[in-house]
């Protein structure tokens, strides 16, 4: 079985609030300085599930895509140590600010130019932008089902099988190869990296494919071609102000607050 | 200007979602004096078409097909591009729920369009539709605006003003023949677990009580339970609280679990990470108990203590007992 794993690299997101900031001129976030990029939370999440088929089944293949700067390149050797085989890094100018039109493009583009793929991983949405569509649009244009938001993911003859996290409760759905599935965090948390896997990473192919290795140019990728534009990118405010209960004592504190519940008519 | 607007219904226990009544709302503000059509796909969803109107709706098309009982992608995206070619409007919305979030994609897609997931405003511009939505994990927002054809946005809950209910209202309804094309559909549900909660019901609560990974452990929600029965609340969780598996999943308020609007949210041992803030921040008044002054829950927090939870809570739900009961 050949598994892809798409990856995605985007600005840490564990940081305070206080120190997200936007370029509200260019619609751009800024990344505060000595911070990494790192891989998208989910997508993590989705090496993990890969692995955990490739455990079952040591002669699957899993190939980790990642489309972005030359940087996503950590990103995917990130990937390889936790145990995946190969990476694809697409990279070029034509590949920046993408509509998830586009970006379903280029990565089901290259899916096909891999041939004989049989299941792609995504992460239930990439945690910059938190669209989650780029999965469902993946199978779409490769005419593949989707199962998405999964917590479990299985394979057997042929037929994948996921349990999908629902608002209120899971449910079990199945589809035949190839397909894809998108996944969420209730799969649990993802293998981490061991030195010595760190360093056989190093050594592991990534292929790098630029949009003419993909038959793809302006045409599809300019600005003309956006199906989805950003108006504007801001931080909203907010104006609410703590008033912090006093007392002497824990249990004062606690009476005040009932108190103030009580005035404001919330309880 | 006057735009059409098609919203996707959904019919939950043999009643027209919140969410759909919202987005009737919305779709009637935002519509001008065009036509506000409500899709009902499912089984036995037809008896809804009345309601859909009394709320906004001036056409009703339901495809009512005991092959469509359940959601499944492939049938469901079957029935949806049927509908759309009926209602021909230029505006599909979808609530931001287990359908939506499934089937808007598969459809944008289908359609060779755009889809802007997750709104929580929305606004006309001329014949384009402005959605803004949180983006970067509540951190920031986002307009966008569809420059395919039809346009297509999910609309995250409790995002939308209710239209007022007008039983006098009139309006149509067509019905359309499913007929699906089994040989197309490769989805099949094996089998689907309802969490059924008991008490009032988490999204619709009017007050909330929520617990964080600072309890220490499952055994400190008790306090948070206390407190919610002594005020007739549902309880939720932090995400940390939900992955260490404290409590289930169908408790989680955040950008990926629930989204709650109480008058009252209670946050007790929360730091108040903007992926949680995403869940609650439409609440009416916030309270913060949090042993860290510092912590970001404090910045949306109406009222505040700091202090170990463990020593204000028993005296708290004391103190709330006696307010309520005097
Ligand atoms: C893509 C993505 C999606 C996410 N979606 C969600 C989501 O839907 N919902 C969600 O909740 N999170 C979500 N998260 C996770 C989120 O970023 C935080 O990690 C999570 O909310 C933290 O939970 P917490 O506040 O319970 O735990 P912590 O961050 O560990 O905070 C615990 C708090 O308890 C306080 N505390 C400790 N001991 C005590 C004590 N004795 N008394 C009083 N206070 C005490 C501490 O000061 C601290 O503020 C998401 C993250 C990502 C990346
Ligand atoms: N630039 C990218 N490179 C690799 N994978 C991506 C990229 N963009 C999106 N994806 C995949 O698609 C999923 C959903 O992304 P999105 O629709 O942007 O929320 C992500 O979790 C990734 O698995």
């Amino acid at each position: 079985m050949h598994i892809v794993v798409c990856v995605k690299q985007v600005p840490d997101w564990d940081i305070p609030p206080s120190s997200f900031k936007i370029d509200e001129a260019l619609n751009q976030v800024v990344p505060p300085p000595g911070v990494a990029a790192v891989p998208s939370q989910f997508d993590t999440i989705g090496v993990e599930a890969a692995m955990r088929l490739k455990d079952e089944a040591p002669d699957t293949k899993v190939t980790i895509m990642s489309m972005g700067a030359e940087s996503a390149r950590d990103v995917i050797k990130h990937s390889l140590a936790m145990g995946a085989d190969e990476g694809v890094l697409l990279t070029d100018a034509l590949f920046e600010n993408l509509d998830w039109y586009q970006i379903s493009l280029v990565l089901s583009t290259a899916i096909k130019k891999l041939e004989g793929v049989d299941l792609v991983v995504c992460g239930r949405q990439a945690v910059d932008w938190d669209m989650g569509v780029a999965g469902s649009g993946i199978a779409e244009m490769l005419d593949w089902p989707a199962l998405t938001i999964g917590k479990q993911v299985k394979v057997s003859d042929g037929t994948l099988s996921v349990e999908r996290v629902l608002m209120d409760g899971f449910e079990t759905v199945e589809a035949p190869l190839p397909a894809v599935v998108t996944v969420s965090n209730e799969l649990g948390e993802p293998r981490y990296p061991k030195l010595q896997q760190i360093m056989q990473a190093a050594k592991k192919q990534v292929t790098i494919w630029a949009a003419a290795d993909l038959g793809l140019d302006d045409s599809q990728l300019g600005a003309g071609a956006r199906k989805l534009t950003l108006e504007k990118l801001y931080v909203p405010v907010s104006n609410v102000e703590c008033e912090f209960m006093e007392g002497d004592t824990p249990e004062e504190m606690a009476q005040n607050l009932a108190k103030k519940l009580a005035e404001a008519k919330l309880i | 200007m006057a735009s059409s607007i098609l919203v996707v219904g959904e019919v939950e226990e043999g009643r027209l979602a919140t969410i759909t009544a919202e987005m009737l709302g919305a779709a009637r503000r935002l519509s001008g004096d065009g036509t506000v059509t409500c899709a009902l796909i499912g089984s036995g969803v037809e008896a809804s078409g009345q309601a859909a109107i009394a709320l906004g709706a001036d056409e009703v098309i339901v495809v009512d097909d005991a092959a469509l009982a359940e959601y499944n992608t492939d049938t469901y995206l079957q029935a949806m591009l049927k509908v759309a070619e009926q209602a021909s409007a230029p505006i599909i919305l979808f609530g931001q729920t287990d359908m939506g979030r499934d089937l808007a994609p598969r459809l944008a897609f289908r359609l060779d369009t755009g889809v802007i997931m997750d709104t929580i405003e929305l606004a006309m511009d001329g014949d384009r539709l402005q959605g803004t939505r949180p983006c970067y994990g509540g951190n920031a927002r986002a307009i966008n605006v569809v420059r395919g054809d039809p346009q297509i946005a999910t609309v995250r809950a409790k995002s939308q003003d209710l239209a007022a209910e007008d039983s006098s209202r009139q309006g149509t309804v067509t019905k359309i023949d499913a007929a699906i094309d089994q040989s197309a559909v490769r989805v099949k549900v094996i089998e689907r677990s309802g969490v059924s909660a008991e008490g009032v019901r988490l999204e619709d609560a009017d007050v909330v009580v929520s617990g964080g990974r600072g309890l220490g452990g499952p055994e400190n929600f008790d306090v948070i339970e206390d407190l919610a029965s002594a005020l007739g609340a549902a309880v939720g969780a932090s995400r940390a609280v939900c992955d260490l598996e404290w409590r289930p999943v169908s408790e989680q308020v955040g950008l990926t679990g629930k989204v709650v609007s109480p008058t009252l949210y209670i946050a007790v041992a929360i730091s108040g990470a903007s992926q949680h803030m995403a869940g609650c921040s439409g609440s009416k008044n916030i309270v913060a108990i949090n042993k860290d002054a510092d912590a970001n829950i404090f910045k949306a927090a109406r009222f505040g203590i700091v202090e170990d939870f463990a020593k204000v809570m028993t005296p708290l739900i004391e103190a709330v007992k006696q307010e309520k009961g005097g």
